[in-house]
């Protein structure tokens, strides 16, 4: 083809077409979840964090401790794969951080910030996207818990009733890892970050073990921690009694992590050098 | 739209005045008025750490400026941010397409981004890929893509919807000359069809294609603006090199060189070449007539452009610092 027909080609492309109307900020929130879901196709081992830590922990934790810890494996199922539902999806937060620090590392953000469109839709998306690998990973640990022996007694209600709350949570705490992925220089630094808040949070609490026989200090300490609390609700859902005072506070906490940090995160993303 | 008109009462598309960013003590812009007509290209010109990303980083909302206003085609940048990004679009100094995603999966997340159904989004996007001769690409993961071709793209997805001002964050840099040829007939072929560019670059051969107008900008400051017409006035139309086929005539040809030229003549460090600044290319061709007269024979001879050194090097008194650290600091 001729330079001229290559031309012409051009400017056609580029004389004006009308212009769409402008789309609304739930249909671009979408839009950036489709585009994280997309790259699972061209680097699925970015499900390995959702699919084979949840099954590690599970194993370890039943066969290494369980038996120590509860008695016998089997008892200590029924106690650990509600809480092993939670520490899982906690864990997978932090790639939320750790993939909008690569993003905005590469300058794409840029782009998506000179657009005109709902300012907080990248981030949002993102965490849309989030929601489903939080999704996958919760079946997975259940379903592996089944398969192991875990019995529960609440209703198929009450089991989806645990994986939404648990969702709520995750999507809350992630703003936490969105302003560490908007702070810091690297995805490795934030990675590096993120898990040394996180250890902490997640093995002091009720996960694991019975808080019963911690010092009293750190039995206060547990049982204040939010993750405690989700833990006991999930296991009063899972266990057939909801317990509604640990409900409320997962839900307050939900709402107080939000409040705080989604600002900021806003902030950091709006300003961002 | 109330527009701004520049002196010949043609309206501007970016009108600032007194723009100022600084990175703590760092003044990385200091103070930058602009007046640019629609429908023209504008260059700005300066090394790295000049200024000229910052600059444009606020003209496209992306950073807030701590002094100064500016209008964009017409709309406050400070009062309407969301307007002016209706009507500008943005690439990116670092390619700002996602190298995860393919190239047509890259536009068509734009063109949805912009409002097109998931339908019209695809054919918008298999349009744009062609007419920038991406088609066979459209598949493979931009990763993949050479440096040229993921300009293109990443131009491409900055036209889905045609902007009113486009930024163009050193397009070139880094390409090969074919990929920058093509780039320079994008431009081109844009400004046909009304749309502004405002442009970055550190070449002087660059803007001198492109722009109608160019800004010098060092340290955070415009120090010299017109076009390069006038620019080059400024700096002298370039540099005579010859070389000599016999070296042992070359003191006679420096004599002769810097008679016809007026002008001092400098010694290579090779023996057999010699160079000159010159004030116009008409004494280029007395000057090599004057060494053919002598019997003096010329292996080869260019002329060349003034560069962005000498530029600077006439503008300011010392050549361009590549503040390369600052730069690093700041992204």
């Amino acid at each position: 083809m001729s330079e001229e027909q290559n031309m012409a080609k051009m400017r056609a492309a580029l004389v004006e077409q009308v212009r769409p109307p402008r789309p609304n900020g739930i249909a671009t929130s979408l839009t950036f979840a489709w585009r994280a879901l997309l790259k699972i196709k061209y680097v699925p081992e970015q499900l390995l964090d959702v699919t084979f830590f949840p099954v590690m922990f599970t194993l370890m934790f039943t066969y290494l401790f369980g038996g120590a810890l509860a008695g016998s494996t089997s008892e200590y199922l029924q106690f650990l794969i509600p809480g092993i539902l939670v520490q899982t999806v906690i864990f997978t937060t932090v790639y939320t951080g750790v993939s909008l620090n690569d993003d905005v590392s590469k300058g794409t953000f840029d782009r998506f910030r000179s657009l005109p469109i709902w300012s907080p839709s990248p981030l949002v998306g993102a965490l849309i996207a989030d929601a489903v690998r939080y999704t996958i990973a919760s079946i997975i640990v259940i379903v592996l818990g089944l398969i192991l022996g875990f019995r529960p007694t609440g209703s198929i209600l009450e089991i989806v009733a645990s994986i939404v709350l648990v969702l709520i949570f995750a999507f809350s705490l992630s703003w936490i890892f969105t302003v560490i992925g908007l702070i810091l220089q690297t995805s490795k630094a934030v990675m590096g970050i993120s898990m040394t808040f996180l250890f902490p949070v997640t093995f002091a609490s009720n996960i694991f073990v019975d808080p019963a026989t911690m010092p009293g200090w750190l039995r206060a300490a547990v049982n204040a921690n939010p993750v405690s609390m989700l833990t006991t609700a999930i296991r009063g859902l899972m266990g057939g009694r909801a317990a509604v005072a640990e409900i409320i506070w997962v839900l307050i906490a939900s709402a107080v992590l939000i409040l705080i940090f989604s600002p900021a995160t806003m902030y950091l993303y709006r300003n961002k050098r | 739209m109330n527009n701004d008109l520049d002196a010949h009462n043609q309206p501007l598309a970016i009108k600032a005045t007194g723009l100022v960013k600084r990175f703590g003590k760092h003044r990385a812009v200091d103070g930058i008025d602009l007046a640019i007509p629609q429908g023209t290209v504008y260059g700005f010109l300066g090394p790295n750490g000049a200024g000229k990303t910052t600059t444009m980083k606020m003209l496209a909302t992306l950073l807030k400026p701590d002094e100064g206003s500016a209008q964009i085609m017409g709309h406050d940048l400070l009062k309407e941010p969301d307007a002016v990004r209706t009507c500008v679009s943005l690439t990116g100094q670092f390619a700002s397409v996602d190298e995860d995603l393919n190239g047509i999966e890259n536009l068509i997340l734009i063109a949805r981004l912009m409002g097109y159904p998931s339908r019209s989004a695809k054919k918008r996007a298999a349009e744009l890929l062609d007419a920038f001769g991406l088609q066979d690409a459209a598949k493979r993961q931009v990763k993949k893509y050479s440096g040229g071709m993921r300009r293109r793209l990443d131009i491409a997805a900055s036209m889905i919807v045609r902007p009113d001002l486009l930024f163009l964050d050193e397009p070139t840099t880094g390409l090969d000359p074919r990929s920058r040829n093509q780039i320079w007939d994008i431009v081109r072929a844009l400004v046909t069809t009304g749309t502004t560019v405002l442009l970055t670059t550190q070449y002087l051969d660059e803007a001198d294609q492109l722009a109608d107008r160019i800004a010098v900008i060092d340290h955070g400051k415009i120090i010299a603006e017109g076009t390069s017409g006038e620019l080059k006035a400024s700096v002298g139309s370039g540099v005579l090199h010859v070389r000599l086929l016999d070296p042992s005539t070359r003191a006679q040809a420096q004599q002769l060189l810097s008679d016809a030229l007026k002008t001092k003549v400098r010694l290579s460090s090779d023996s057999a070449t010699l160079s000159a600044q010159l004030t116009g290319t008409k004494a280029a061709s007395k000057a090599l007539a004057a060494l053919d007269a002598n019997q003096i024979d010329v292996s080869e001879f260019s002329l060349g452009q003034p560069s962005l050194d000498e530029v600077f090097l006439t503008l300011t008194g010392k050549p361009a610092e590549n503040e390369t650290q600052k730069e690093g600091a700041k992204s």
